[in-house]
């Protein structure tokens, strides 16, 4: 990479850009801040509570509780996308008109608003109309996502490998594209078992992408809210409720603003932290 | 083994066709069909569910809304996002490293910690539920990403390129237009795609920042399903409906779409 020129002028360069994200990212957090250290009853009177609403939020049961079923789902989700993504990408034609049917229909579920796949999931898996539900009551198993849990969790974990497998076998696919046809010829030269080719060219030419792929698909899993709420509504009872859900719960639904904020706050430090420490150890993966 | 590969890709695009026809088979059925019988394929074939709505404005206005701040928000996040990454891409200043890092750091809030704040902000500034709103909300996240994408494909390109120019004679702004943009098509192509498609999935922020005159089609799909009762024919026609501009716009980036999901960076 070519060396930079120092140039302070450059800051003009990035002022609408700082302008336009500071509007949308500064003033709301400090609401969120304002909010998370004062209780309201109402007409704009605030007083002030100090860490009080922090202190709740971290004790309480409720927040123990869907920070863990979060924990788990984007775990699951992670350990089914990121192998079952490179391996679709390993096995996709490399040149040829399939390239392009593969990448475009693949690439239809990232496009489809977020409510309308919970729909979708909705009516596919209903246990009288759907195709699914259908299918696996026909299978003799018992399954109505709606009132078994165990059931409700599968659906949810589908949908998601259903909807954003393909943005791992996308990027995997543009990791493996970049490996010139050489490092393969060599290989064969030397006699490498498939597996051989897969650890000592192919993976480390997928590091790059395969980091963005985990680091996106973390993000985005943790703050999973739409596709859930229209699927499944947290339901039944609070086993899919997710972080997302379960604050939006709490600020909209009973309108308690001062424990919302708290929890906002520290949902968003989690994620920064959890960011953070990916990102850090990838890196230092990446030097060694 | 090799002559088997081929299934792999297969049986993962017939998974993620499923559901899709589902959808597409309940939107040309009756409500009396779909609740009364199981078929895998329409008996009483109807367009009835996408005449309403596109004779319906309640319904196709959800539309055109949904694509207006989608588009405004697009070109106000690349446009932006043009110069910032050019920045980031070529100079060092007092800084700029903090700053790529902040502005990555939005891309990571969880939307549903903003929903409330966003509501009162625009409501305080009178943008709320105009498309404006919504189109410059999706900033927190596109224009981040947006400058992300850029910086890659800038950082691509020979610095010898900018210096030529100068030597040439070239004003900056000039070269920019005239030499730069031109050069980086393909990165400006990626970055919109993705600004779009973020712009066009998300619907808890636009939802909450818009109440008639600029509401989103996924929005107007709940609320008819929670109002109209459970009029599930004319739910998976306008779900249909959402797909197709998606549709349209992978076709154009098709050949681009590899590439661009590596950010422009491998």
């Amino acid at each position: 990479m070519a060396t930079k020129t120092q140039n302070p002028k450059a800051w003009l360069f990035v002022l609408p850009v700082v302008a336009l994200v500071a509007f949308n990212a500064l003033i709301p957090l400090m609401t969120v801040v304002n909010y998370s250290v004062q209780e309201t009853f109402g007409d704009n009177v605030f007083f002030w509570e100090g860490v009080k609403w922090f202190e709740q939020v971290l004790h309480s049961e409720r927040f123990h509780a869907s920070l863990l079923r979060q924990l788990m789902f984007t775990s699951i989700i992670l350990t089914i996308e990121v192998p079952l993504g490179v391996a679709i990408a390993l096995s996709m034609p490399k040149k040829g008109v399939g390239v392009s049917v593969c990448l475009v229909l693949m690439a239809l579920p990232l496009l489809i608003p977020w409510n309308v796949v919970g729909a979708m999931w909705n009516i596919f898996a209903l246990p009288d109309i759907g195709l699914l539900g259908r299918m696996i009551n026909g299978l003799g198993i018992d399954y109505n996502f709606t009132q078994q849990p165990g059931a409700a969790w599968f659906t949810t974990v589908m949908m998601d490998v259903w909807h954003w497998t393909s943005l791992v076998v996308l990027l995997a696919y543009a990791g493996l594209r970049s490996i010139p046809d050489a490092y393969y010829q060599a290989a064969k030269i030397d006699g490498a078992t498939p597996w051989a080719v897969f650890r000592f060219i192919q993976l480390p030419k997928m590091k790059r992408v395969l980091t963005i792929a985990i680091l996106l698909r973390f993000m985005d899993s943790f703050m999973i809210y739409t596709e859930p709420f229209v699927l499944t509504g947290g339901g039944p009872g609070n086993t899919t409720t997710f972080l997302s859900i379960d604050l939006v719960k709490i600020a909209l639904g009973q309108f308690d603003l001062g424990p919302a904020a708290a929890m906002s706050l520290i949902y968003f430090l989690i994620v920064l932290l959890l960011c953070w420490i990916f990102y850090t150890l990838m890196m230092r993966h990446e030097a060694q | 083994m090799r002559r088997f590969t081929w299934l792999v890709p297969t049986l993962y695009i017939l998974f993620l066709m499923l559901p899709i026809y589902w959808l597409l088979n309940m939107s040309f059925k009756t409500t009396n069909e779909i609740l009364g019988v199981f078929t895998l394929w329409p008996r009483e074939f109807t367009l009835d569910n996408y005449r309403k709505i596109f004779t319906d404005p309640t319904w196709y206005n959800g539309y055109l809304n949904s694509l207006s701040y989608v588009v405004m928000n697009t070109v106000i996040s690349v446009t932006a996002a043009l110069p910032a990454a050019y920045a980031f891409s070529r100079y060092r200043f007092l800084g700029d490293k903090h700053l790529f890092f902040w502005l990555l750091t939005n891309r990571m809030a969880p939307p549903a910690v903003f929903a409330l704040p966003f509501f009162q902000l625009y409501s305080a500034v009178n943008l709320f539920d105009t498309y404006i709103a919504v189109a410059l909300a999706h900033c927190l996240f596109n224009i981040p990403l947006a400058v992300w994408i850029l910086e890659g494909f800038m950082s691509g390109v020979p610095k010898e390129l900018d210096e030529t120019a100068y030597v040439d004679g070239y004003p900056f702004w000039r070269f920019f237009v005239k030499i730069f943009i031109p050069t980086i098509a393909a990165g400006i192509g990626v970055a919109a795609f993705f600004c779009f498609m973020f712009s066009w999935v998300e619907l808890l922020l636009a939802k909450t920042l818009t109440s008639v005159a600029a509401k989103p089609i996924a929005a107007t799909m709940t609320r008819t399903a929670s109002t109209a009762g459970y009029e599930l024919g004319l739910l998976a026609a306008a779900g249909t409906l959402t797909i197709v501009p998606g549709a349209f716009v992978i076709y154009f980036v098709r050949n681009y779409i590899a590439k661009g999901f590596a950010l422009g960076r491998v």
